[in-house]
């Protein structure tokens, strides 16, 4: 039955993986672009979702929906500010953008907020449900299962929709897209706020059931390259099913290895991937 | 004033200021500072043969810098040896995980070298931490008392201010050595266009590499140099993020694939890192990150040329004006 419980926490926390993940494989697809502030996106969404509920009581759905939109509005800014201007500038530009700018948020962030770890107060999602004689905290259980929902609707989005169809025209051909009338920076504005938007909810979903401090950006923002490029890049249904894999790699290797194995199995599976299969899952070769 | 000859002389100048500072500012303060100056440079000179040259921007250079570190004091800790013994099998360690990392990642296009590298020194800088064999999480410890001058186990700060500067001066010599041969033309031509490079054919894969072994082999150096000085490593001070930070941040504010950039870089950063651990304190050190991260996007965003490039249409700009 533990194992169970494992793994269940695992997919569980697996799905958060996904959504948030989902955001950076939107942007890679796109615009052939990698956003190392990532994870400190979903740190964001987290010191948000704290914020709201420290200052005006807010009740989960209002944090959650605090968080995807001030990150979204932040992705927005971000692209309008920084990144429509390094997109075209040499191969260092485009790295040190979001590289500084991690470093940028996540040292700011232990500035304002200290290193210490902070958890959510009691919420209405507390307590457990005994699930088939498995435990699951309901925080974990609601947060993981809108993860899975937004995921899929971000893929339904993407690719059933007017646009969706823009954003991967877009994505296809800049040019092409543009001679069709789609402005292909709005769409690229677009789709870092619903990168960032997507990092935000999760980090809200995320602040319900689990502890966190300012470093767990760092952290996020590499389990997010390792299910990208599980997944493949620029795939949201590959990122769906690799961040489920990814939360139960970390479950079962915590579980049976030790907890200070989960990283190092996972980062470990990354550099696998490049060696072995580095368009992922669901990438095209 | 003659081009070349300006640029002579600028040399000379600067290899005389270099070579006096300690004899004209010689305060404990002023030679620390020299000396953390030296190692700052050689480690983003290091950085830049591949991450400024070659244009395949590294942000995880600390594994070699840790390699380097950790590899002394492992054969003083195990047999009792000088640490310097321990630099050569440093460089060969990280020749070898270059190639580890190198091999899958060239293949692809220069964003999966980037996040390889950053996941790959996370992977090592969490792994050293729980690893008994090499002290785990409290680190290792070099020779507290130096049992002969091989030890380099010095009280002053002036023979390991010239040591480092020999250092410096020997990596710079290769630099320009490779600025001046095939290798350092297929860099810049790689640079420039990885796809037009390989239609001329250039070896792109071959050459990249052979920037990245080199380049990791000086920066394990630097890691050597840093724990023959300081007789200590830890986890975060070997492989910290902080460690590739600096190096990118230097070559990258000076001028990242030439030639003086790192100096120049490292000439304005190391002061003012010092300055602002003073006015902030020890706790000050997430205020100097916050201020790398705004340099670095302020860089990448206005002048990814680094002030060299600046220097340079400054220069122009001023020509014109007076021949026009």
């Amino acid at each position: 039955m533990v194992v169970l419980q494992v793994i269940v926490g695992g997919l569980l926390l697996g799905a958060i993986y996904a959504l948030f993940s989902s955001g950076l494989t939107l942007i890679w697809g796109m615009m052939n672009f990698i956003n190392f502030a990532h994870g400190e996106f979903v740190m964001l969404g987290m010191y948000v979702a704290f914020l709201v509920v420290v200052w005006l009581h807010g009740g989960p759905a209002v944090f959650t929906l605090a968080a995807a939109f001030a990150l979204l509005v932040l992705g927005i800014a971000i692209y309008l500010s920084l990144i429509r201007h390094v997109i075209r500038g040499p191969m260092l530009a485009q790295i040190l953008s979001t590289f500084g700018l991690a470093l940028l948020l996540r040292y700011t962030a232990f500035y304002i907020f200290s290193a210490n770890f902070v958890s959510l107060p009691q919420t209405w999602l507390a307590g457990t449900v005994n699930f088939a004689g498995v435990y699951l905290p309901v925080a974990q259980l609601v947060g993981g299962v809108i993860a899975i929902a937004l995921t899929v609707a971000l893929h339904i989005l993407l690719t059933h929709s007017t646009i969706g169809s823009r954003l991967l025209a877009v994505a296809e051909d800049r040019a092409a897209a543009m001679l069709m009338g789609i402005r292909p920076d709005r769409m690229q504005m677009l789709a870092w706020g619903l990168s960032a938007g997507a990092a935000g909810i999760a980090g809200a979903l995320m602040a319900t059931a689990y502890p966190w401090s300012p470093s767990v950006g760092e952290t996020f923002g590499l389990i997010a390259f390792v299910v990208v490029a599980l997944g493949g890049f620029g795939s949201v249904l590959g990122s769906l099913y690799a961040g489920l894999i990814i939360g139960l790699i970390q479950a079962v290797s915590a579980f049976w290895l030790g907890a200070i194995y989960k990283d190092i199995v996972v980062y470990g599976l990354f550099v696998a991937l490049l060696w072995f299969r580095p368009q992922g899952l669901m990438g095209k070769a | 004033m003659n081009k070349a000859l300006g640029s002579r002389l600028a040399v000379v100048l600067l290899a005389a200021g270099l070579l006096l500072y300690p004899m004209v500012l010689s305060g404990a303060f002023y030679r620390d500072i020299g000396v953390t100056f030296l190692l700052a440079a050689i480690s983003a000179s290091a950085w830049n043969i591949v991450g400024g040259y070659a244009g395949q921007v590294s942000v995880g250079h600390s594994m070699f810098f840790g390699l380097g570190a950790y590899t002394p004091l492992m054969f003083y800790t195990l047999w009792g040896w000088p640490p310097i013994t321990g630099i050569p099998a440093g460089i060969a360690l990280a020749i070898g995980l270059s190639l580890i990392i190198g091999t899958p990642t060239f293949r692809l296009t220069g964003h999966y070298f980037s996040m390889a590298t950053i996941a790959v020194a996370e992977l090592i800088r969490i792994f050293t931490g729980t690893w008994d064999f090499v002290g785990a999480a409290i680190g290792l410890q070099g020779p507290a008392i130096a049992r002969g001058w091989w030890d380099l186990t010095f009280r002053s700060e002036l023979p390991y201010y010239y040591l480092f500067l020999a250092v410096l001066v020997t990596l710079l010599a290769v630099t320009t050595f490779i600025e001046r041969r095939r290798f350092g033309f297929y860099l810049r031509a790689i640079k420039a266009s990885e796809r037009a490079a390989r239609s001329l054919g250039v070896p792109v894969r071959r050459t990249k590499m052979q920037a990245l072994v080199l380049s990791a082999a000086f920066t394990s150096v630097a890691g050597s140099l840093y724990v023959i000085k300081t007789g200590f490593i830890d986890p975060d001070s070997g492989f910290g993020i902080l460690i590739s930070v600096q190096m990118v941040i230097i070559a990258a504010l000076g001028g990242a694939g030439t030639l003086f950039g790192p100096l120049v870089g490292a000439l304005i950063l190391i002061p003012l890192q010092s300055a602002t651990n003073t006015w902030f304190g020890a706790d000050g050190s997430g205020l100097t990150y916050i201020l790398y991260g705004g340099i670095i996007v302020l860089i990448a965003r206005f002048e990814p040329g680094g002030l060299f490039d600046l220097w340079q249409r400054a220069r122009n700009s001023f020509r014109k004006r007076f021949h026009a």
